[in-house]
């Protein structure tokens, strides 16, 4: 193997402008999860404890194996984007071990809402049951929600990837021996019922957890029965008389121990088998990647950098290097797992697009995991490169990465714009986590180029209408499709409406990936077909 | 036996190629490592409870010699010779204990044609019995504790007497026993009141009211003179050892030499010690105790007719092999070197590693000894400075059946200071896992100023008590090390490589958090709330290298750093130290020179594994034998009351009434062996 060196100097100006301006945004995005992660807000915490109900983030702690690592998808899902604020969409999703095992979390935040489920509430529970057939993964949801959000039930209930999707999901999965754990921790009600009756096991907690497909409201205005909610559907219901329940739980830490014991009860082995190397931290310092990278898209550097400060000893064995250089391919491991590195080193050229397409194949061949580094602006253009077929030679990348059965993870580490953002695995091509660094960028082009283009148009229609246009006005119509770019084109904005699963500090990115890797574990690396490459 | 058939067995000079040693535990592996470089074959003996022992998977040869008892196993003269037989042994190492001062054993052997490593059976005899062998020392001129012991009462010729040995005196009933009848009297215008009274209580306690006066030592140091003698008419001494620590008359950490000895002291000791050895005709090693007066003065207590458990710590003064010593002497050698060739280098401590626990009445431990290490490079020790001489190895299982002790710890130093530094380092390098130890126990001690200062006497453990068995506090730097040695220690302990398997609270742009609960081990069942536990919270940023941590009111920074073996270093607002640090079960284990601490640990964010019942039940604290049942079922007891009474390893230990009530049922009887754990009765307590 040979070991990546470095040109970095830290002492540099660029370096510590760089590092300052990155430290900012991860302070900030650290502050940001940092209220998101209080839920609904103390009142509504303390309302919610007070009844001896645990905090969604508690019983998360309390259901994970001690001290390890949970991995929370999406935190900042509708962010800024309904009326009133709905932290991380009101429900918490990732995966953490349980019992050794890694399985999915669903967890809803009562304090959010009561729990009720927004469309993207829905849209990221759906993807957290993506992510966990992907991986094979159990799954455990931790209920306790009023079910759709009514005001908006037009978004939330008739199509496909709505609510009833979920219900779909856990037959299917649990169709797959993926095992379905239910925990009745609150409300259950209406569609909110099939969570715990679609499960394989279901818990109930005393007092707490109801399930019913109709309330005490609507059954008295249905048929003038009067009943309690508990005499309706508690836990005594369910866990002696109806049978939807499965085991009965005097409080929230109790319930969450029995569902720790239903997961050491499943048997469960992992099926991915990797050469395995024994883990090794980078030989360069991870720290120095926020002076690195910095914010600013338009400075360049060395991919190669980056991927020093991710993999195992700053190992990484480069393939085709003097090919195609804007593209960097090659072999590395992380965490001891052994991945395959595609990583953006400029603008994606013939050469790099097959180059890509070549390695793509060989990992999916080896059945090595793929890590997509995402800094791209996009596929060169021009005549000389569209007589020589870039197009053909894009779409060979596209398809290998389309094709590739393999693991895929993809980090935005800078701009995604345009086709690059196909042939670099974006959320289309369905990499089994993607994540972004905030300082990246996502958006068909970038903010500049989409207003010369524009500008260009306007020029255009101008100059056939015979009328001047001053540089003044071109700058001040090309003004707002930027801020739009700039706007639409943000991390925050895109993790808000699950464009991606989440937004991470530089420094975790090796952690995250290994983490990741390890729950791909569970699956068994599948065979590859690849589609017509176009010669 | 006369000096004469000594003379004459001297002759016969008795070659042997194969030795037994009748013992178990490190004395066993000891003997057998000197026996093996001399070129002898080695047989061990075992009972059914040491059929895996170390001093068996140790030996060339070993022979059952019966079940776990020692009556029926190492007591078993009639086995051990028979095992004997059949290995073709030409000679027996009795060790220490067990047969080693038994006479008919010794004369079984002369029958036997077997040759015993130790002295002939009327030198044993003649120091068996404890008034013959003082009247025959004071023929020979060793000094006795000044005394009257005779039949004339009359009240002046007590005072008189009393005068004569000068005071303090102490006054004993000549029928007395149990403290009662005995008085220290400080000077003669007291003595006739004190007598009085003594005689008043002997009457009332044993019908009898005859008194005998004793000098009262007030700080008498236990000094003991090693000895030897050929078959040759030589003899020697090897020295002195200081064993004033003592612990309800069992030794804990013994010294060579004696601090503060004198040369004219040393060899008129010596010479009183030779004297005494030679006067019972004495062949082998020897050990002649003294009680040491404050004043120089020193007094003969009794002989040891074998070889003394703190035998090494003249080894290491002297660099002579004693068991070495032994076995040629009972080949009909020599004694290897003459008195003017014996000197002392350096300074030897030695501490008694014993399988109990100081904080429970020396309670003695049994169970499986995970790990029994010494971990010399952690600790920046070299091994020509430390020897450990054990019985046990990681892996094996501390029996109730015999001493509790497991080994003994052995430095030598330049001087006493570096010995005892030494020593402390060295406590604070072994790795005991599994049972508990007296380790914590010998580090007080030995880092204690008073041992440190020479304020030594036999009365030193029972002096400070205050401080060797104080309540333990424990500073902000301890709690704050034994967290991140804690988290340390579970993420060495994970078997899988997986990023899964860490534990320091991985969250996604979010410090990592670690919450640990740390108490006294002994509080074990204190609950998160309460004051005896302490709560550590410790956040890090991703790429940051240092823990914030907050403990109460007060912050800190801390990170650690793995050293070579089990050593790390722990820094605390920049301020580093070095640890041993080590883990049995839940408890974290750090040990440096200055002592041992150990915290129970646990993460404050585990379940709570549920509301356990008060338990109505009485299970046996260790393994053992129960010796008598104290009531009958069914009859009203008070809380507190004894209930049933265990043995194990020579102590009792009786189970007591944990609330008002009755017991409903004892699931053993009198003579039923028991395991730890086994529930010895149901009680049925009061509503």
């Amino acid at each position: 193997m040979s070991s990546i060196s470095t040109q970095i100097n830290p002492r540099s100006d660029v370096f510590q402008a760089n590092e300052a301006s990155m430290l900012g945004e991860v302070n900030k995005l650290r502050e940001l999860t940092a209220a998101v992660a209080q839920g609904g807000g103390s009142k509504a915490r303390e309302r919610h404890e007070s009844r001896g109900k645990l905090f969604v983030r508690d019983r998360i702690d309390h259901l994970i194996d001690e001290g390890s690592p949970f991995l929370e998808f999406s935190a900042l899902a509708a962010h800024n984007i309904y009326d009133s604020e709905i932290p991380a969409a009101g429900v918490v999703t990732g995966i953490g071990r349980v019992s050794g095992v890694e399985c999915v979390i669903v967890a809803n935040d009562a304090t959010v809402k009561g729990g009720t489920y927004f469309p993207l509430t829905v849209k990221k529970h759906i993807r957290a049951q993506e992510i966990a057939r992907k991986h094979r993964l159990p799954c455990i949801y931790l209920v306790d929600s009023g079910g759709a959000f009514l005001p908006r039930q037009d978004e939330v209930f008739p199509d496909r990837d709505h609510f009833g999707r979920i219900f779909y999901n856990q037959a299917t999965m649990s169709a797959e021996g993926i095992p379905q754990i239910a925990v009745v921790m609150g409300s259950c009600t209406a569609g909110g019922a099939y969570v715990p009756a679609m499960a394989d096991e279901s818990i109930i907690v005393k007092e707490q957890g109801t399930i019913f497909l109709g309330g005490p409201p609507l059954v008295k205005a249905a048929t003038g029965e009067s009943i309690s909610a508990e005499d309706l559907g508690g836990a005594d219901v369910h866990a002696k008389v109806s049978g939807v329940a499965d085991h009965y739980a005097e409080n929230d830490a109790h319930a969450l121990q029995l569902a720790r014991a239903c997961v050491s009860r499943l048997n469960w082995q992992k099926r991915g088998k990797l050469a395995m190397q024994a883990p090794k931290p980078p030989k360069l310092d991870p720290a120095e990647l926020y002076g690195i990278v910095g914010t600013d898209l338009k400075k360049p550097y060395d991919v190669r950098e980056v991927i020093g400060r991710i993999v195992d000893d700053s190992d990484f064995d480069e393939f085709k290097r003097y090919y195609g250089e804007t593209l960097v391919t090659g072999f590395a491991h992380i965490h001891g797992f052994p991945v395959g590195i595609v990583a953006n080193n400029g603008v994606l050229f013939s050469e790099s697009a097959v180059k890509g397409a070549h390695f793509i194949e060989l990992c999916a061949q080896r059945k090595i995991p793929l890590i997509f580094l995402q800094n791209i602006t996009g596929f060169m253009v021009g005549s000389k490169y569209e007589h020589e077929g870039i197009a053909k030679h894009g779409a060979k990348l596209v398809t290998a990465v389309a094709c590739a059965k393999v693991p895929k993870y993809t980090v935005l580490i800078g701009g995604s714009f345009g086709a690059g953002n196909y042939g670099m695995c974006g959320r289309a091509y369905d990499p089994n986590l993607l994540f972004m660094w905030p300082n990246a960028r996502i958006s068909v082009m970038g903010g500049e180029q989409a207003a010369g283009v524009l500008a260009q148009v306007k020029r255009e229609q101008h100059e056939r209408e015979g009328r001047e246009w001053s540089k003044e006005e071109e700058e001040a119509f090309k003004q707002p499709t930027r801020e739009q770019y700039e706007h639409q084109g943000h991390p925050y904005y895109a993790s808000a409406r699950l464009w991606d699963d989440g937004v991470i500090d530089p420094l975790q990115t090796r952690d995250v990936l290994g983490l990741s890797l390890a729950a791909a574990m569970n699956a068994e690396v599948e065979e590859t077909r690849f589609g017509v490459f176009r010669m | 036996m006369s000096h004469t058939s000594v003379t004459e067995n001297a002759a016969r000079k008795t070659p042997f190629d194969t030795l037994l040693v009748a013992n178990r535990g490190e004395i066993a592996c000891r003997v057998m490592r000197t026996a093996r470089r001399m070129g002898l074959k080695t047989v061990a003996v075992y009972s059914d409870a040491d059929a895996t022992a170390r001093h068996v998977r140790e030996a060339d040869e070993a022979v059952r010699l019966g079940p776990a008892a020692a009556r029926e196993s190492y007591l078993n003269i009639d086995a051990v010779i028979e095992a004997a037989k059949r290995t073709g042994t030409g000679a027996i190492h009795p060790g220490y204990g067990f047969l080693s001062e038994n006479g008919s054993f010794v004369k079984a052997l002369e029958e036997a044609g077997i040759t015993f490593v130790g002295p002939p059976a009327s030198a044993i005899a003649a120091m068996g019995d404890k008034s013959a062998a003082k009247a025959r020392m004071a023929n020979a001129g060793v000094p006795l504790v000044p005394g009257y012991h005779g039949d004339n009462q009359d009240d002046a010729l007590l005072r008189s007497e009393a005068d004569k040995i000068g005071y303090p005196v102490m006054l004993k009933a000549s029928a007395g026993g149990g403290g009662k009848g005995m008085r220290v009297v400080e000077s003669g215008d007291v003595f006739q009141a004190a007598l009085d009274g003594c005689r008043r209580e002997s009457k009332a306690a044993f019908g009898d009211d005859r008194m005998l006066i004793e000098k009262y030592l007030v700080q008498p140091r236990h000094v003991e003179v090693q000895v030897f003698c050929d078959r040759h008419g030589n003899g020697v001494y090897l020295f002195e050892r200081d064993c004033s620590v003592q612990r309800r008359h069992q030794k804990v950490i013994e010294e060579a030499p004696a601090p503060g000895m004198t040369a004219e002291l040393r060899s008129a000791m010596g010479d009183a010690a030779v004297r005494a050895a030679q006067e019972i005709g004495y062949v082998g090693a020897g050990t002649v105790e003294f009680l040491l007066d404050i004043d120089g003065s020193f007094y003969f207590m009794e002989m040891n007719t074998r070889l003394q458990v703190e035998h090494p710590v003249t080894e290491m003064i002297t660099g002579q092999d004693l068991v070495e010593w032994q076995l040629r002497v009972a080949m009909g050698e020599p004694l290897p070197c003459t008195q003017d060739e014996l000197t002392i280098t350096g300074h030897s401590f030695e501490a008694r590693i014993y399988a109990e626990d100081p904080d429970q009445d020396f309670l003695p431990a049994t169970g499986l000894l995970t790990r029994f290490a010494l971990d010399l490079e952690g600790a920046g020790l070299s091994a020509d400075q430390v020897r450990l001489d054990s019985g046990v190895e990681s892996g094996d299982t501390v029996s109730m059946h015999y001493d509790p002790m497991l080994a003994k710890l052995i430095v030598h130093g330049a001087d006493r200071d570096a010995a005892l530094a030494t020593l402390n380092r060295a406590l604070a390098a072994l790795d005991v896992q599994g049972v508990v130890t007296n380790r914590a126990f010998l580090m007080r001690l030995a880092t204690h100023p008073g041992f440190k200062n020479v304020e030594l006497d036999t009365r030193f453990i029972e002096r400070n008590e205050a401080t060797l068995f104080a309540p333990r506090t424990y500073s902000m730097e301890a709690y704050a090390s034994a967290a991140l040695i804690g988290l340390h220690q579970l993420a060495q302990e994970c078997e899988s490589d997986s990023p899964w398997d860490r534990h320091d609270g991985f969250r996604l742009n979010a410090p990592h958090t670690i919450r640990i609960a740390l108490c006294d081990p002994s509080d074990v069942q204190a609950s998160d709330k309460d004051d005896a536990v302490v709560i550590v919270e410790g956040k890090r940023n991703a790429g940051e290298a240092l823990w914030n941590l907050t403990i109460g009111d007060d912050t800190l920074t801390a990170s650690l750093q793995p050293l070579t073996g089990d050593a790390v270093a722990v820094t605390l607002n920049g301020h580093r130290r070095r640890l041993q640090a080590r883990r049995d079960g839940h408890v974290v284990v750090m040990a440096d020179p200055s002592g041992e601490t150990r915290l129970f640990w646990r993460r404050i964010d585990a379940i709570d594994h549920g509301h356990h019942e008060a338990e109505s039940t009485l299970t046996a604290p260790m393994n053992g034998t129960v010796v008598a049942l104290l009531v009958e079922p069914g009859v009203a007891v008070e809380k507190g009351m004894p209930l049933m009474v265990m043995e194990a390893m020579k102590m009792e230990h009786t189970m007591t009434a944990p609330a008002d009530g009755s017991v409903e049922t004892f699931h053993f009887q009198a003579g039923d062996t028991v395991n730890q754990g086994a529930v010895l009765l149901d009680f049925a307590a009061n509503e």
